[in-house]
């Protein structure tokens, strides 16, 4: 059975539908319906690798719905520091589960797993790869905000070499024809072959490292961090991380509308006095990891949301 | 080795395989990703840079007393698609074999970015590369999405 590897598994027109299903179960995912779609359905959880957001949203997902939820465990208690493969740990929870969701420091890891298995792969990250489940949310957010995925002008600033996160969504936003402004410093600039992809995909793509000047005319403003290590010298990376936090101040001639989002952990690239502020939506952006993935394993497992979701769930 | 012999190396083998229609200055990639090399103890001639009707100019190889096995038209077909095999028995061409490059190179050479799932040799699955575009020769690896050097796939070779 197919599962989510890469972006480029789903059309528009099935990345639509799943939000809307998504939408529907809001009430469903901050508890205030009870509706147990996925009652019977077990999730295997295998994360290879930490992650806090990830790991708690997809089992919050399948429990609010009802499902159950298995983990591997601390990687350092499992078979796989006795050198067990992929393939084996996989035929293992293949049998165990109806589902995955899988994190693994290997890039094509999941590619690998959803090979190996007869069961439907979610890519949580695999290495430098892809991590669509993070874009699914991102695009709700992204919707949820503006009612509309289309011809969005979309800052994506900070680490953009290295962050997995921006490289699905910028694909994504560029499937519907969303305007992208990369600002970030030269070290930690989009990679070429990304952004030439991009355009020969009709991109209409800026290049800045002027973050401060591109905020005024946007829809959505998306921060990412950026790591110290990158950087040759702490001299260096204060001067470049430093162009690259929001403070409230900043926000003076922005439009009302426009949300700032962040994957989250944050270190002080937004300064706290955002998070006051109207535009402030990565902490919802995060809950809404919840909802995305909700609809998104219903999706996987066949299972249909219903169109009266108020009508068929019962109160707790 | 006197140079009429030389010649007639290069023109007649008895036994072994002439893979022709090699793309000009491809010869070396050719025999290295065959494994033919110095330690080789069959004999092995080339010619390289000859003019061709259809290719302008083309590289040849004869390799005596050894015929290419299916596992080694799958690695020609990497460097050399459009290359034209034949084996030859008594001095006479017995069997032209056909290079086949499709969508999918499987089990020949292994991905070359070093934090592929695939590098834990371990891991069962075929190894799987996927020709995203023939000319120019654009290849990826079907777990990572990596594209691929061809310098660096001859050293993977499986």
């Amino acid at each position: 059975m197919a599962g989510l590897i890469t972006m480029d598994d789903l059309t528009n027109e099935q990345i639509i539908n799943i939000l809307d299903d998504a939408t529907r179960l809001l009430p469903v995912a901050k508890g205030e319906l009870y509706l147990p779609l996925l009652q019977g359905r077990i999730l295997g959880n295998l994360f290879f690798e930490p992650s806090t957001r990830t790991r708690m949203s997809f089992e919050t997902a399948m429990k609010r719905l009802g499902g159950e939820v298995v983990n591997l465990g601390d990687v350092k208690n499992s078979s796989v520091v006795k050198g067990e493969t992929l393939f084996d740990t996989i035929q293992m929870v293949d049998g165990y589960t109806d589902i995955i969701a899988m994190r693994h420091p290997r890039q094509g890891a999941a590619q690998y797993a959803q090979d190996s298995a007869r069961v439907p792969i979610m890519n949580g990250g695999d290495g430098a790869g892809h991590h669509p489940t993070q874009t699914m949310l991102d695009l709700f957010t992204i919707r949820q905000a503006h009612g509309t995925l289309e011809g969005l002008k979309v800052v994506l600033a900070g680490d953009l070499r290295y962050g997995r996160t921006v490289h699905s969504l910028s694909h994504a936003l560029t499937r519907f024809g969303c305007e992208l402004i990369f600002a970030s410093p030269k070290l930690l600039m989009m990679p070429e072959e990304i952004v030439s992809d991009l355009r020969e995909h009709g991109a209409n793509v800026t290049e800045t490292d002027d973050l401060l000047g591109s905020i005024n005319d946007a829809d959505v403003v998306y921060m990412t961090r950026i790591q110290k290590e990158r950087f040759a010298d702490d001299d260096e990376y204060a001067r470049c991380a430093g162009a690259y936090k929001l403070h409230a101040d900043h926000l003076g001639d922005v439009k009302s509308e426009m949300i700032i989002m962040h994957p989250l952990p944050r270190v002080d690239e937004i300064h706290a006095s955002v998070d006051s502020t109207r535009h402030a939506c990565y902490f919802n952006q995060a809950f809404n990891g919840v909802v995305a993935r909700m609809a998104l394993i219903c999706y996987l497992l066949g299972v249909t949301v219903p169109a009266d979701v108020e009508s068929e769930g019962g109160a707790f | 080795m006197s140079n009429e012999h030389s010649m007639r190396r290069v023109t007649a083998i008895r036994n072994g395989t002439v893979i022709d229609h090699i793309p000009s200055g491809q010869a070396l990639r050719v025999l290295e990703m065959l494994g033919i090399g110095g330690k080789s103890s069959v004999p092995v001639s080339l010619v390289m840079n000859v003019p061709s009707k259809k290719m302008g100019a083309k590289d040849i190889i004869k390799v005596e007393d050894r015929e290419l096995t299916q596992t080694e038209l799958d690695r020609l077909a990497l460097v050399a698609p459009d290359a034209h095999v034949a084996i030859i028995r008594a001095y006479s061409v017995a069997e032209k074999l056909t290079i086949n490059l499709g969508s999918e190179v499987s089990n020949v050479v292994r991905c070359t970015f070093s934090n592929c799932i695939t590098t834990n040799l371990r891991e069962p699955l075929p190894h799987r590369l996927k020709v995203v575009s023939r000319d120019p020769l654009h290849i990826r690896c079907h777990y990572c999405e990596r594209p691929q050097d061809l310098d660096e796939l001859i050293k993977n070779v499986l």
